[in-house]
């Protein structure tokens, strides 16, 4: 085997491992909108908000240290303990399960039946208080998220392939978080798939997404499933958020990861969890390919705005996306 | 009336289920429903009849929880009823169907039914989530039930279909056997018969009568196709412009005058 094919499945495997990461995130976004038609601006804050809270937890911060000092001339920042990762990841699911619940009882409650243009405005309005609502809590400084996932190259793959392509070729470069994350996100995803398909609850759920009249004339509120779900976009942002976290610091540039996952929606479809998934590993592989393959003719970076392109070409050809639901305008 | 009593036909018709007292119902500054008052009595098949406009659907839409009528008490079982959300209606037995049919389009016919079961499913989401012991054995056991009835509304052949796909009639059908599914105390029809040609008339109509022969179920119906409501019904309401203007078995309602003005319009000199 040549080795310019060798580092092209190279380049697929990590495309594929990026459109799972991306996948996920897009996932948040499709949870939500199809059970109550809400375009949920805030995912990505949510991801953000969920790693600082896990890194808070984790390191004993003391939450609103600064505004408690300030206001009584206090020096406290840390508990001074230490909390192991697993009840930590506990600890900030809770959280994101109450974050769940207030924004519905708060917000989302007050504006059922309004246009959708509304409640996309009440959910920007979400992203910057909970972006103000986590520096105010954990404060703005980078942080580090030590949750003991493996960093960098796998060495083992490395050696293992590197005979296959005679001397021009030195293996498969694989990061190891990269692997790790996949494989969390593959899980997550499908048990969300198996939850929706099989439980009484996901039937519920189900049932919303496609008529809210109907599923309350069988006895389901529409209140307890709107939390459900966003309490499982909250789960999702978490799992986001611990993967983005540990590979790039906790900065409040994480939210931008949400950007990524509209190019993903679009070729998915906004209502399809399938498409989602897909759209996630197009996205991932494409930009990768397209970045080997063509990039460096072009100067490069390509990266940044090939997906959008992409999404632009669907958008012409296929606004519903490749397994959204077809619009059809009866008259 | 007596306590309860036994019809020609030998099906015994039992106490007052449902009372509706002087239920007035406005939307801003339309009157939709003027303090009408009747009740349903248990096993009994009771329709409600008026022409388009009469305010039929709403007074269904009161009872099923929908709509919260301004004025009125609604008494279910001998117990005054407060206001209620749509949802805890159907967690106190009383299913419906719609008159422009709300089924769950993208999921199958089985997956529809099995929603009608969703008040009989009592696990958490936890025990869901986990999908251990108590949560299998409470889905098997649902699903037998379903199967009975998707035998007993013979639409096995369609169980796998996305209800999307299906023609009228059968949509219809399915969203019986959906609030059937329910085990209702009280089950209520909204122009179940509306749209459909005569062939799947006689089928509704037989379907109704087996269901409430079969089952004991009391059933409310709405119609304005009459002679379909008169073969059917034990007694009717006929409510016109929102006022009750006839109650009584059939044939009662049938002689009288103020029924045969608003269904055949009167002369005004």
């Amino acid at each position: 085997m040549s080795a310019d094919f060798l580092y092209g499945i190279e380049v697929i495997l990590n495309g594929l491992m990026a459109g799972v990461l991306y996948a996920l995130v897009a996932l948040g976004f499709v949870l939500i909108f199809k059970a109550s038609g809400i375009f949920n601006y805030a995912q990505g804050v949510m991801a953000l908000f969920a790693a600082l809270t896990l890194v808070g937890i984790m390191e004993g911060q003391v939450p609103f240290a600064h505004m408690i000092n300030a206001i009584f001339g206090t020096e406290i920042h840390h508990f001074g303990w230490h909390v192991p990762a697993l009840l930590a990841i506990f600890l900030t699911l809770c959280v994101m399960v109450a974050f769940a619940w207030a924004v519905q009882k708060f917000v989302f409650r007050h504006l059922v039946g309004q246009e959708p243009i509304i409640l996309f405005m009440a959910t920007i309005g979400l992203a910057y208080f909970l972006e103000g609502m986590g520096d105010l809590m954990w404060g703005s400084d980078i942080k580090t998220l030590k949750v003991g996932l493996p960093q960098g190259g796998s060495r083992w793959i490395e050696d293992m392939t590197s005979g296959l392509g005679g001397d021009d070729f030195y293996g498969f470069f694989i990061d190891k978080l990269d692997m790790v994350a996949t494989v969390v996100a593959a899980i997550l995803v499908m048990s969300l798939i198996a939850f929706a398909q099989y439980s009484k609850q996901g039937r519920a759920m189900r049932a919303v997404a496609d008529d809210h009249q109907a599923a309350l004339s069988v006895g389901i509120s529409l209140n307890f499933i709107w939390v459900l779900v966003w309490s499982l976009a909250g789960l999702v942002a978490l799992v986001a958020g611990v993967m983005w976290g540990a590979k790039s610091g906790v900065q409040f540039s994480l939210s931008l990861i949400a950007l990524k996952a509209l190019p993903v929606l679009m070729l998915g479809g906004f209502t399809s969890i399938p498409g989602a998934i897909v759209g996630g590993l197009i996205i991932g592989v494409g930009e990768k390919l397209f970045e080997y393959t063509i990039g460096g003719m072009i100067g490069g970076a390509t990266e940044n705005w090939f997906a959008y392109v992409l999404a632009l070409i669907f958008l012409v050809f296929r606004p519903q996306g490749l397994f959204g639901e077809k619009i059809i305008e009866r008259v | 009336m007596k306590d309860s009593y036994v019809t020609p036909d030998g099906r015994t018709i039992g106490g007052v289920l449902m009372d509706m007292r002087g239920i007035t119902l406005r939307f801003g500054g339309v009157e939709a429903i003027k303090d009408i008052s009747f009740d349903i009595r248990e096993g009994e098949i009771r329709a409600i009849i008026g022409p388009n406009g009469a305010g039929k659907s709403s007074m269904l839409n009161v009872i099923s929880g929908f709509y919260h009528p301004q004025e009125g008490e609604v008494w279910f079982r001998g117990a005054k009823r407060p206001t209620m959300r749509p949802y805890d209606v159907a967690r106190q037995g009383i299913a419906r169907t719609f008159q422009n049919i709300a089924l769950f389009e993208g999921m199958s016919v089985l997956d529809n039914v099995m929603c009608g079961r969703l008040t009989h499913m009592k696990t958490g989401i936890f025990s869901q989530a986990l999908w251990h012991g108590a949560a299998q054995r409470e889905e098997v056991e649902n699903r037998e039930a379903v199967e009975r009835i998707i035998d007993f509304l013979e639409i096995q052949a369609i169980r796998k279909t996305p209800v999307g796909r299906l023609p009228y009639g059968l949509k219809k059908r399915v969203e019986l056997a959906r609030a059937l599914a329910a085990e209702p105390k009280l089950l209520l029809l909204d122009e179940p018969m509306a749209g459909m040609n005569v062939e799947e008339k006689e089928d509704m109509s037989r379907f109704i009568l087996d269901v409430n022969d079969e089952f004991g179920t009391t059933i409310a119906l709405i119609e304005h196709d009459m002679g379909v409501v008169m073969d059917l019904s034990d007694r009717v309401v006929v409510m016109d412009y929102g006022r009750k203007i006839g109650d009584g078995t059939p044939d009662e309602v049938r002689g009288n005058q103020e029924v045969i003005d608003a269904y055949l319009g009167v002369a005004h000199d």
